[in-house]
């Protein structure tokens, strides 16, 4: 499965959000977003999504116009698993997974024993498995997350977007869900806040500032001190890690001034 | 939560059994006391084929009693209760908050307020019957799609909006209808103003029934067949479109559903309030949130409520009757509370 936008944009009443964007993500490939809050990475993903209506532009989901697609079928396609849902009733993890089943079902359809065991193995594959008959609300909030991605892979569609999954997350389980996205092998585009995480993760990388895409390439090309300055106006010392041999930033704070402009010219 | 663990099944089953049991208990009892055996052979005796094997043993006074009087409005009840439980659910997954009902809304004030304007100027008089339940329905519409738009911040549901909306429209609502009841008397003296704020099943007929039946029968077979678009609704507006549900076009279903129930309910009943916020939440403790499970349950439980409590407004300062609004705002007042305390605590 393949996305390619082109000139996508987007405005509130007469306030325009996203400006011209387009991007493409290949087969099985792992596109990030990146850039500062309010830059638009997640407006064009809601975009892509159906959460907000594009005001110009074109986006392709291999051949079918995403921007027409009924929420149905398009919800065969593309998954998506956003920031924690805040969820005020009683779901079971197994209820929240089986809604996943949503798009492929016919009005009169029953749960079928095909569907079950794709919620099972969902389930297996994120490693709640185990938990399937507890509360979803008194999950923490890693193994939340853990249990949308499980509904998204219940959706069996071969694109996933990641609408900053990982935000409010802790370490641990910022990696546990980005490396178990990784290991789908299914095409992704992924709005991430933390530049460390997307340089582990993603293949591609597209730099959003104030709502148009600044820059995009292959991670070590994009993740420089230069760019990183221009984006996000913070001094960073890049460099490749000696184990993960992906780029590593690190911030400078003022005390090291002298340093960090060195880095800048 | 510690949640009861008996299965589902189970649940129905005890439930459907108790509601049988309502049905012919609260038939029984009244200033002329029925035993619940005779009730049952009396129903029993309406039913053809079955006739030909029940001994009629019992008084024609009884048979008046049970057959003209106490049943319709038995029936009446439950079908009421039914109803506004299932608005409540209805009502609940479309701004995605437990506090939803009816009642507290604005929406039964609001068809109080069309449908006594509805009788002042006959405006829908060509309907006959329906024109009472028709201009409710049309207030009931009115209020839902003020109040959710009103509370509407940012493309979501402000819980502190929706309240304090509910409040001002339901004021609104009942300034007009008091209005409207007290400078025309008399082609209003059939349906005072307490019936309209309060509620009340007295003087139900088997005519009564049929409109309420269709639309809770039309409305239940829409909301179970797309409960699975429901499921999604309460995960937020956003997640359920992913999951492939047509969110705008499932709201102004939603609308509509609940203003019907609501419409046609109030147009018999009056407005009997917190149904619609205690049975939903009740029932999800039993079986959890799944709309599957959820609405059946309401129209059981919700009929039986209603039933039980009409039989309180009826014998409590008997020979007087009690609007049966007042008893359901007495308990479901404070269960209110307890809900919006359990809510912010979290």
């Amino acid at each position: 499965m393949k996305l390619k936008a082109e000139s996508v944009g987007f405005s509130y009443s007469d306030k325009i959000i996203l400006n011209d964007i387009s991007l493409d993500v290949k087969n099985k490939e792992f596109v990030g977003i990146i850039g500062p809050n309010g830059s638009g990475k997640s407006t064009i993903l809601k975009n892509f999504y159906g959460a907000l209506k594009a005001n110009k532009g074109v986006a392709y989901l291999d051949d079918d116009d995403l921007f027409c697609m009924k929420a149905n079928s398009r919800a065969t396609k593309l998954a998506v698993v956003g920031q924690e849902d805040s969820v005020t009733f009683d779901f079971k993890v197994e209820e929240i997974v089986s809604m996943g089943r949503n798009p492929h079902k016919k009005l009169f359809d029953g749960a079928t024993s095909i569907d079950k065991n794709i919620i099972h193995n969902a389930l297996r594959q994120v490693g709640m498995d185990t938990m399937a008959k507890r509360q979803f609300r008194n999950l923490s909030g890693g193994e939340k997350q853990r249990v949308i991605i499980a509904r998204a892979l219940a959706q069996k569609t071969d694109f996933l977007i990641l609408d900053e999954p990982t935000n409010h997350l802790d370490i641990s389980y910022q990696l546990q869900v980005l490396d178990l996205v990784k290991s789908l092998n299914i095409t992704v585009l992924a709005a991430i806040h933390d530049l460390n995480m997307a340089s582990l993760y993603c293949d591609r990388l597209y730099v959003l500032k104030n709502g148009s895409v600044y820059s995009s390439g292959l991670v070590h090309e994009i993740l420089t001190p230069e760019l990183i300055y221009e984006v996000y106006g913070v001094y960073a010392d890049v460099r490749v890690h000696p184990i993960t041999q992906k780029v590593m930033i690190t911030y400078l704070p003022n005390n090291l001034k002298q340093l960090r402009e060195e880095k800048v010219v | 939560m510690r949640r009861i663990h008996i299965s589902t099944k189970t649940i129905y089953f005890l439930l459907i059994l108790f509601a049988i049991a309502t049905v012919l208990i609260s038939i029984g009892i009244g200033p002329v006391n029925v035993p619940a055996q005779t009730v049952a052979k009396i129903i029993g005796s309406k039913i053809p084929f079955l006739n030909d094997y029940i001994i009629q043993d019992w008084t024609v006074l009884q048979e008046n009693i049970v057959w003209g009087l106490r049943f319709p409005r038995v029936a009446l009840g439950f079908v009421v209760g039914a109803s506004l439980a299932v608005t409540g659910v209805t009502m609940q997954a479309l701004v995605r908050n437990h506090l939803a009902d009816p009642f507290i809304l604005g929406v039964s004030s609001g068809a109080s307020a069309t449908a006594t304007l509805g009788m002042l100027f006959g405006t829908f008089s060509f309907l006959g019957v329906y024109s009472l339940s028709l201009s409710a329905f049309i207030g009931a519409a009115i209020s839902i799609t003020l109040v959710y738009t009103i509370s509407r911040v940012n493309g979501r549901i402000d819980i502190k909006q929706l309240l304090l909306s509910g409040v001002v429209i339901s004021m609104i609502m009942e300034a007009i209808t008091k209005i409207i009841t007290l400078s025309a008397p008399n082609a209003l003296g059939l349906h005072n103003a307490q019936f309209w704020m309060s509620g009340s099943l007295a003087g139900a007929k088997w005519a009564y029934l049929t409109l309420p039946l269709i639309v809770i029968f039309i409305s239940m077979t829409f909301l179970m067949v797309q409960h699975r678009a429901l499921n999604a609704l309460l995960m937020g507006d956003d997640t359920a479109a992913t999951l492939g549900v047509n969110v705008s076009r499932m709201q102004k279903m939603l609308v509509l559903v609940a203003s019907l129930l609501a419409g046609v309910t109030i147009a018999v009943s009056g407005s009997i309030g917190f149904v619609g916020l205690m049975v939903p939440h009740i029932c999800r403790l039993l079986v959890g949130s799944d709309h599957k499970k959820v609405l059946p349950l309401c129209v059981i439980l919700g009929g039986i409520l209603v039933v039980w409590t009409d039989v309180a407004a009826r014998m409590l300062i008997a020979p007087e009757e009690l609007p049966i609004g007042v008893l359901t705002a007495l308990v479901g007042g404070p269960f209110f509370i307890w809900l919006l305390k359990r809510k912010s605590k979290e």
